[in-house]
């Protein structure tokens, strides 16, 4: 009997035991305690988890960890417990997850002063949440940790009760979430009634020499919808930018950063292990690539014609998750090691720019653009921050952004897609221009005033959630430049893409991991071993790529402040414009579209899977 | 094989968001989404079930082992899904307490805080 529990097999349960006992005791005790005290319990908490998955990370080198919770080991191949697998990418999520909350909750310390709720225990709770997303292996364990984080990111998202427009984005947020949920569930029930199992090895190697039916298609495209939810797919999107545009800022940032990249991760990984056997490449390669455009596309032109600095960042973040899609759409390790460097150098960027507002809110009251116009002008160091995260998101090499995008687009050309490039280069440079526009115009007071549009979300009126700051503490200082720092890091260290090229190769590897979680086989990972030197982190084409899309947002950026100065006719037709604001009219903030368009994007998924299946070719 | 309950479990869930789709009073949405999670109980339940079959209970040993059972794993799936639904429920419902707070109103349609 091999031994299935080696070495380390305490570890993940353990990141995701120790925050809920944490949360548990400080949602307990916060009123008794003094606040310094709470802040110090939650940093020491998140510190600790950060080192347990930074050791399940070391230990994922020489293959993956396993842990049968309770020690239910399977007995001939067969068994009845829950299985925690940990692979390289995982570990990798959940130790971005761990180093996001920690940050964050530095940044809390003197940011977030609320009189009432329970900040600290909820983020705590929606750490442990995300740790368990990440590090487990069996299909209905995965859609409990979805709740638990999706009911955590609720409470957080509206915690600044007293203001209309927080409980608004909180109730969109929550039932448009909670519906993916259960749809998701229905689709686990489904997959139970076929396999009679629940741990994604088992179902996967129940399904692998079947052919596809239609239970199994509805059941795939059930789960799929769930996850993609919480991964701010179109037409599943609509809900982040309510979220973002209210929930505080250190919260926003475990949402883009790793929350909405959990979403997809989920998804990927329940495609690979369980279903990847049974419905066929190309079909699913389809199906993802052209709803990764779709979505890269809604994010990059919603993102341009925003004008709150927190939306405009949700947008950006679509556009992005639009862009990692594609990424791990095109199903190769080299895809998915794209996607995961793309999606560490983002979160780093992403959380870096939020923080900036979060800064600004604090101390101007405001996160509209047209507000701010000028006001930004004596903040010294943080303007030059600024426009070095605005850059970063336009992946100027070396940031990891940069990295990840040169890996993704050579990817997606080597995959047959020779698009890719062109895409990858637009989007980013839509997106990181639009943060350079509202930087110049906050920050530099360049260009005239924009005009007035009524009827979009200002950025004015938004509640403080903490005192108002005449001077940047250092608590807020060091959040924000470890961020960008550790984006700037990642893409000088050597062996970055090299061990992201080996996480990419574990993740698609499904087989191996159904033979490692069952019978406890230590399998060398594909790949591993290569005495050879690994891959140029760098390339030249990839190098010049970035530069171009930098290059670009520069350049839209200028157009877009200097534009009615430069063109005295408008020469963008009545008819385009037109259209951008029809566009712009579905994104309504009205829970019953949402929910409409949830039942649309379920269809379309169910085409696209489905129908090819059904014609005999 | 009964097909009637898993209609019943999949127009539960259809007329649930459908009801949210065309609600008018977002405690009515809420309670909606809750009907269509009662969609998923069903499912559920009906997928473990079988014909002259026992409740998952085993008396005292020795009782005969090969004794026709319904399938308890997905009667615990379903009461994880009770809990769960509790929780969130709960939160959703507190949600539209302050929203009328702050709103004055829990129509949907008159929610404009968070357009474009």
């Amino acid at each position: 009997m091999p031994n299935l529990d080696g070495g380390g097999a305490w570890l993940p349960p353990l990141a995701v035991a120790v925050p809920i006992v944490a949360a548990a005791g400080l949602a307990a005790l916060s009123r008794h305690l003094p606040r310094p005290a709470v802040d110090v319990v939650a940093i020491a908490t998140s510190l600790s988890v950060v080192g347990l998955t930074a050791s399940i990370l070391s230990m994922t080198a020489a293959g993956r960890v396993v842990t049968w919770v309770g020690g239910w080991t399977p007995h001939h191949g067969f068994s009845v417990g829950i299985v925690l697998v940990s692979d390289p990418l995982g570990a990798a999520l959940a130790l971005l997850a761990a180093v996001l909350v920690t940050l964050a909750l530095v940044f809390s310390w003197e940011y977030v002063q609320l009189d009432e709720g329970h900040f600290h225990a909820l983020v705590l709770l929606f750490l442990a949440g995300m740790e368990g997303f990440a590090l487990t292996g069996d299909l209905f364990d995965m859609f409990v940790f979805f709740e638990l984080m999706g009911a955590a990111a609720y409470a957080l998202t509206g915690i600044k009760i007293e203001e209309r427009r927080s409980v608004q984005g909180a109730m969109n947020f929550g039932i448009v979430n909670s519906l993916g949920a259960y749809v998701a569930l229905v689709g686990v029930g489904l997959v139970y009634s076929k396999t009679g199992n629940l741990g994604l090895p088992q179902i996967g190697r129940a399904l692998a020499h079947d052919r596809p039916d239609a239970l199994v298609v509805a059941a795939f495209v059930m789960v799929m919808t769930g996850f993609l939810v919480k991964g701010a797919m179109a037409p599943f999107h609509f809900w982040l930018a309510d979220a973002h545009a209210v929930a505080p800022s250190p919260v926003c940032v475990l949402f883009s950063g790793v929350m909405v990249p959990l979403g997809l991760y989920g998804a990927f990984r329940v495609y690979w292990v369980a279903f990847g056997t049974i419905l066929p490449v190309g079909d699913i390669r389809r199906t993802f690539v052209v709803l990764g455009v779709v979505t890269a596309l809604v994010g990059a032109l919603m993102c341009v014609s925003e004008r709150n600095f927190k939306r405009l960042l949700a947008y950006s973040t679509i556009g992005h998750v639009g862009l990692f899609i594609v990424a791990l759409g095109v199903l190769t390790a080299a895809g998915t090691a794209g996607a995961a460097l793309y999606v560490a150098g983002h979160a780093g960027v992403k959380a870096s720019l939020f923080l900036v507002g979060g800064v600004l809110l604090a101390r101007y009251g405001s996160v509209d653009e047209k507000d701010l116009h000028g006001r930004g002008i004596d903040a010294g160091m943080l303007r030059w921050v600024a426009v070095a995260g605005g850059l970063a998101l336009a992946c100027l090499p070396p940031f990891g952004t940069a990295l990840g995008k040169a890996v993704s687009e050579a990817a997606g050309s080597a995959a047959g897609y020779p698009w890719c490039p062109a895409l990858f280069v637009a989007v980013s440079a839509l997106t990181g221009g639009a943060v350079l526009r509202v930087v110049g115009r906050v920050f530099f007071g360049l260009g005239p005033v924009p005009p007035e549009d009524e009827r979009q979300t200002t950025g004015e009126g938004e509640e403080r959630e903490g005192p108002a700051l005449e001077r940047v503490p250092m608590s807020m200082w060091v959040p924000i430049g470890m961020l960008l720092g550790g984006a700037l890091v990642m893409g000088l260290l050597p062996g970055v893409h090299e061990a992201a090229l080996r996480a990419g190769a574990a993740f698609v590897d499904g087989g191996g991991y159904r033979r490692q979680a069952l019978a406890g086989a230590h399998l060398q990972f594909p790949g591993a071993g290569r005495t050879a030197a690994g891959p140029a982190d760098w390339d030249a084409s990839g190098v010049l790529l970035d530069l171009l899309s930098a290059a670009l947002a520069v350049g839209v950026a200028a157009l877009a402040i200097w534009f009615r100065v430069v063109v005295r006719r408008p020469f963008v037709g009545e008819g385009a414009r037109r259209l951008l604001s029809g566009f712009r009219y579905l994104h309504s903030g009205h829970i019953g579209d949402y929910v409409a368009w949830l039942m649309v994007g379920l269809v379309v998924l169910a085409v696209f899977v489905g129908l090819p299946l059904v014609r005999p070719s | 094989m009964n097909v009637y309950p898993y209609l019943v479990g999949g127009w539960l869930l259809l007329v649930g968001a459908l009801g949210i789709a065309r609600s008018r009073n977002l405690i009515h949405a809420v309670l909606c989404l809750s009907i269509a999670q009662s969609g998923t109980y069903v499912l559920l339940v009906a997928v473990g079930f079988q014909h002259n079959a026992s409740p998952p209970v085993f008396g005292e040993p020795p009782s005969p082992v090969n004794v026709h059972v319904v399938d308890p794993v997905v009667q615990a799936m379903t009461l994880t899904d009770i809990v769960v639904s509790a929780t969130v429920t709960a939160l959703l419902l507190s949600l539209a307490v302050q929203i009328h707070k702050r709103h004055g109103t829990l129509d949907p349609d008159e929610l404009r805080s968070l357009q474009g």
